[in-house]
């Protein structure tokens, strides 16, 4: 095919798609036209993975164009491996959102069409966000990303959503704007009279003014992530945004901050980067066991899987700062995986949310008995949550501690303990809802519908063929993460025997 | 003699196409599961059927293998890239995992035969052949795979299937937790497993066993040990050894079947197979790591023997004494090439005469009421005459009754144990003699003395289905030892695999140990007779003494987990939970607060108040930014 500018429509897409779907009159045909719309992104996007050649220059399908040239902003998006999986991920789990929230706006405080408005504008984001490669455009669409959750928890959540959205904009916010500061330095300090990130690779050389550009943006990436202990507004958010929105919230948005970490504070910053990775991995080594340990003692099903979330994104922050291929790799895909599974545990969750209108684990008892595939979606996806072999999220999660444990053998050992704990949490929580003898309250309730499973099955299906099969992802991930790991200067230890043969 | 060289196989023949050993199974599961109800009327025959097409392929690969010379018998056949630059989805067909593949699928399948009977009357049946199919497939894989990262897979699959089926009646409560507890404690072993493959990685670089086992000599013996000790960690995980033996016990919360073929026969020999696959490169002969295995084997075989003396409930006193006879086959395992061949050999006559006393006891269940009560049970030989027959085959081959099963292979790995370390040979003797008491207790509570249950129990003898399973399986108990020990003939066999010592034993009939220990499970016998056979046993359970108590109570080692993990786990979490609302967000919520100019509680704003917190932020960044520029121009 031709150079298209494959980026740029697929963000206009999103864009067009929401104001149509805003102005329409009718919330079945508002529903229906963001399906397809989101289908079609979704088909795209696969069409363009598809062209992505590995093996090839490391940004692909680039488009820069001046925006205010007088300070050398540029509307500047392409893609490299990291970006590309992050990308499909988001344009993978957008459409099933879509499909999940059927009626979860129907108790909103704004109109249903304004939802899927909503989250057609917050998929044009996410697609920028990961594609943009000048620095500036990136702090743009990190903060614009907020308005449409903001409205999504604020106006379609739980009983406390105000409390929780107003908490996870302050957070947000303050992590935004300390970026924005550092934003605006790194220019005058790297003098380069531009924006784009490929321009700013190793313009800054002070170390001090290295350090506090990367506290800079790795704060804003840590609250956004949420590494410990910045993480508390995230099961506020989580709990009381809708399903849908908490997908996408967990599953995608705080991806944005492993990203950015891996992207810019690694590239950028590198010598600061391992200044600071001592502090990094021992917070996401507390991450991993607090965030487990914190999730077995929750009465919530949404707070419980947000804490898990808290103790995964331990293991991915650990990942990218172990600055090793395998953990790397490791990393970036489990921030696909993790998006995925935690997916498929939020949208059953929310399944069962909706039949009993509770998310108090207390309430359920011995649902298998009554809807005995809702039941099994829950235990899959509880087991993919607990990273069982043969499940896309071992894959990811084995990779990181590999790695890990060749540069940083005691974290590496202490997180592994999650893996103890993950099962814990899961099969506790599974016991509770869905053993035992059947709860008065749940004996009514019925088992998946149509729209349902067709919601469940392709995310199960992905998660078991990428735990067999997590090849085309890792082909396409490794080659990014090396050429980011030249960037930072760090190279692979060795293994202990080999070097004794080299002697 | 070392194991020979893991070659790539080139392909030709059953073992190319080995994987559809898994894949059948594999496949019979996923239809059954994905199909859902309209496989019910035929799904237990596809179950049978995929099981007994894997049986039909491990006994082909097994010919082509002993076809060929003993230096080409280990290959090794690549699958798919898995996770490229640390693991492949790769099969190695040598004589030790084909004795696995043999004994899994052949067992396997006589369960599942046996199961179409058992289970006839539940309305789930199809869900538990598929979860019986998945157990296959993953125990295949876990034996088959060629490097660490394959096998843990089957490893956890295993765990899977193990979890699913001991939780198969999930609306109990306590089948529930028992599943649960099976997994976690199970995870404790893989917590184990995951860093002994750090570390191998880190080492070698690598974890496919071709390129780790040949280069395993080079690592430091630190490290040796540690791996070794790791992978100890993972195996007593599995097989239920101390201190990981707790979760075995509640497993029987299973519909039996499963405990024979899971519980008994395969899944819990899992961890004697991983130390005797690793053997030659991290439980060398002397090794420490080799050491601790040998101790850790003698301490559950004697656990599982004295906790298997005071169950009243049939199938907890057999899951002690299957505990206790893995602990043999650790023993063994534990001393190098000289007990490999013995380990293997236990493990495989155990496999048939243990599936045949759990099968056993299923029946009588299944004629009782699914009554466990050994104290309610009494004189059935008259009623069942067929699972008596098997039963007391079983029986005889397990406590080592001269020329049966058990006779050979468990004298084997005394003897051999004994020129090891004597001390720990003896205290093996013992086992045998508690095995004695054990055994003889239960066949004279169960089927001889006076009837002690209501004549309204109408027991019955079990349908064709079940009892054919019971009498193929009593046939191996009777002669498969004596096959497998007399002239070496597994030795021989596992030589390329796992290697053997350059003398090959002899079998030696009225050696001073083979005499004691036969005299000690004479005695064990009587003591058993005089106790329950000469005196009335009481349908209720006396209070017994200290020492009946502590076995009763699986020697206090449910207590002491929850003494020592799950209450200061569960403060622990209280505790964590508490923090995290009150400490870190309160000491968040007030910085907030503070930013913002207010002090009152975050949780009392509402949305009105965003635009201004957002825009007092905004002032204060504005202010960090100006600051900035200013510091930075100077």
């Amino acid at each position: 095919m031709l150079e298209l500018p494959w980026l740029s429509f697929l963000i206009g897409l999103s864009v067009v798609g929401a104001i149509v779907v805003a102005f329409l009159k009718n919330d079945k045909v508002a529903k229906q036209t963001t399906l397809g719309v989101s289908l079609l992104i979704l088909v795209l996007t696969v069409v363009m993975a598809v062209q992505f050649s590995p093996n090839g220059d490391r940004f692909q399908f680039a488009e820069t164009y001046d925006w205010i040239p007088s300070f050398g902003v540029h509307y500047a998006v392409a893609v490299d491996g990291i970006a590309l999986v992050l990308i499909l991920l988001s344009a993978i789990l957008v459409p099933i959102v879509v499909l999940a929230s059927w009626h979860d706006a129907e108790q909103g405080k704004r109109s249903v069409r304004t939802y899927f408005a909503l989250l057609l504008v917050l998929e044009a984001m996410m697609i920028g966000v990961f594609a943009a490669t000048d620095v500036f455009l990136f702090y743009v669409f990190f903060e614009a990303m907020l308005i449409p959750m903001y409205f999504m928890i604020g106006s379609y959540g739980g009983a406390q959503r105000s409390y929780a959205a107003v908490k996870f904009l302050l957070y947000s916010l303050f992590g935004g704007l300390l970026m924005l500061v550092a934003v605006i330095a790194l220019y005058n300090v790297a003098d380069k009279n531009s924006f784009l990130f490929p321009d700013l690779i190793g313009a800054v050389t002070d170390p001090t003014t290295q350090k506090w550009l990367f506290l800079g943006f790795f704060i804003a990436f840590a609250i956004k992530a949420p590494l410990w202990p910045v993480h508390t507004w995230l099961p506020d958010a989580a709990a009381q945004a809708p399903a849908g929105a908490a997908v996408l919230l967990v599953g995608v948005l705080d991806k944005v901050g492993t990203y950015g970490m891996l992207r810019f504070c690694l590239e950028l910053f590198p010598d600061a980067a391992k200044w600071a990775t001592p502090v990094v991995i021992a917070l996401s080594v507390i991450g991993i066991v607090y965030g487990a340990i914190v999730a077995i003692g929750q009465t919530d099903i949404k707070r419980l899987v947000a804490y898990t979330s808290i103790s995964h994104f331990g293991f991915i922050t650990m990942g990218v700062f172990a600055m090793t291929t395998t953990a790397t790799s490791g990393a970036t895909l489990y921030m696909v995986n993790h998006g995925f599974s935690t997916g498929v545990l939020f949208l059953v969750a929310g399944f069962l949310i909706y039949r009993r209108g509770s998310q108090f684990i207390a309430d359920y008892g011995g649902v298998q008995k009554v809807a005995p595939l809702l039941a099994g979606a829950f235990l899959i996806a509880g087991l993919s949550g607990l990273s069982l072999p043969g499940l896309s999220t071992f894959v990811s999660e084995f990779m990181v501690l590999l790695g890990t444990y060749q540069r940083y053998a005691v974290p590496a050992i202490i997180g592994t303990t999650g893996v103890i704990l993950a099962a814990i949490y899961i099969l506790w929580m599974y016991q509770r809802t869905m053993n035992g003898p059947t709860a008065e309250s749940v004996a009514e309730m019925k088992d998946l519908n149509g729209r349902e499973r067709w919601v469940v099955a392709p995310l199960i299906a992905l998660i078991v063929v990428l735990g067999f099969f997590p090849k085309p992802l890792l082909d396409v991930i490794n080659p990014a993460v090396k050429e980011s790991l030249v960037n930072v200067k760090v190279t692979d230890p060795a293994p202990v025997v080999a070097v004794k043969e080299g002697q | 003699m070392e194991p020979v060289e893991i070659l790539s196989h080139t392909g030709g023949g059953v073992i190319s196409v080995a994987w559809l050993m898994i894949a059948l199974p594999l496949i019979g599961a996923a239809i059954l599961l994905i199909g859902g109800r309209a496989t019910n009327k035929w799904g237990h025959f596809l179950a049978v059927l995929m099981s007994v097409a894997a049986f039909v392929v491990a006994a082909l690969a097994f010919f082509q293998l002993i076809g060929l010379d003993p230096a080409q018998r280990r290959q090794s056949v690549h699958l798919w890239d898995f996770i490229p630059g640390v693991a492949d989805i790769g099969l190695l067909i040598d004589p030790l995992s084909i004795a696995f593949c043999l004994l899994i699928t052949f067992v396997g399948s006589l369960i599942h035969i046996y199961s179409i009977g058992y289970m006839s009357h539940d309305p789930d049946r199809r869900r538990f052949f598929a979860y019986l199919n998945l157990f296959v497939a993953a125990m295949l894989l876990l034996v088959l795979a060629d490097n660490y990262v394959a096998l843990f897979i089957g490893w956890e699959g295993v765990g899977l299937a193990s979890y699913l089926l001991i939780g198969f009646w999930q609306y109990k409560p306590s089948a529930a937790v028992a599943a649960k507890k099976a997994f976690v404690v199970n995870r404790v072993g893989d917590f184990g497993l995951l860093v002994a493959m750090f570390i191998i990685f880190a080492q070698f670089g690598s974890l496919q066993f071709a390129e780790v086992f040949p280069a395993a000599g080079e690592a430091s013996q630190g490290v040796s040990t540690a791996i070794g000790l790791l992978l100890l960690l993972g195996a007593c995980g599995k097989s239920a050894q101390l201190p990981l033996q707790s979760w075995l016990l509640d497993a029987m919360e299973g519909p039996t079947p499963v405990s024979a073929l899971i519980h008994a026969a395969t899944m819990v020999t899992a961890g004697v197979y991983l130390v005797v696959r690793s053997g030659s490169a991290f439980f060398p002969e002397g090794s420490t790591a080799g050491l601790v295995v040998t101790i850790v084997g003698v301490a559950t075989l004697l656990a599982g023997a004295i906790i298997g003396t005071a169950k009243d409930d049939i199938k907890k006193g057999l899951a002690g004494s299957t505990m206790s006879q893995i602990g043999y086959m650790m023993l063994a395992a534990g001393i190098g090439p000289a007990g490999y061949a013995f380990a293997i050999a236990h493990l495989i006559s155990h496999g048939f005469f243990k599936a045949d006393l759990f099968l056993g006891a299923g029946s009588v269940m299944h004629a009782m009421n699914d009554e466990v009560d050994m104290r309610r049970y009494g004189g059935l030989r008259k009623v069942l005459p067929i699972t008596f027959v098997t039963f007391f085959i079983g029986y005889l081959a397990i406590i080592g009754f001269p020329l049966l099963s058990g006779y050979f292979t468990k004298d084997g790995i005394i003897e051999s144990v004994m020129h090891h370390n004597a001390i720990l040979g003896w205290l093996a003797v013992v086992g045998a003699g508690i095995t004695g008491f054990y055994m003889t207790r239960m066949v004279v509570m169960t089927f001889f003395g006076p009837k002690r249950w209501d004549e309204k129990a109408h027991p019955h003898e079990s349908p064709a289905v079940m009892t054919w399973p019971l009498i193929i399986l009593s046939v191996f108990s009777i002669g498969l030892g004596a096959y497998l020990i007399l002239s070496n003939r597994l030795m021989v066999f596992l030589a390329p695999a796992v290697g053997r010592p350059e003398e090959l034993p002899h079998f030696a009939p009225f050696a001073v140990t083979g005499l004691a220990t036969l005299a000690l499970v004479a005695v064990g016998a009587g003591l058993a007779i005089v106790k329950y056979g000469r005196a009335e046993v009481p349908v209720v359970q006396p209070r017994g003494s200290f020492l009946t108590v502590f076995a009763r109570r699986d020697l206090y080692g449910d207590a002491l987990n929850e003494a020592l993990f799950m209450r200061p786990g569960q403060w622990l979490t209280r505790f964590a939970v508490f923090f995290d609302n009150r400490g870190i967000d309160g000491v968040v919520n007030g910085l907030a607060a503070g930013v913002g100019g207010s002090s009152g509680r975050l949780r009392k704003i509402q949305t009105g108040y965003v635009r201004s917190y957002a825009l007092s932020i905004f002032v204060g960044a504005a202010v960090l930014a100006g600051a900035w520029f200013v510091v930075g121009t100077l």
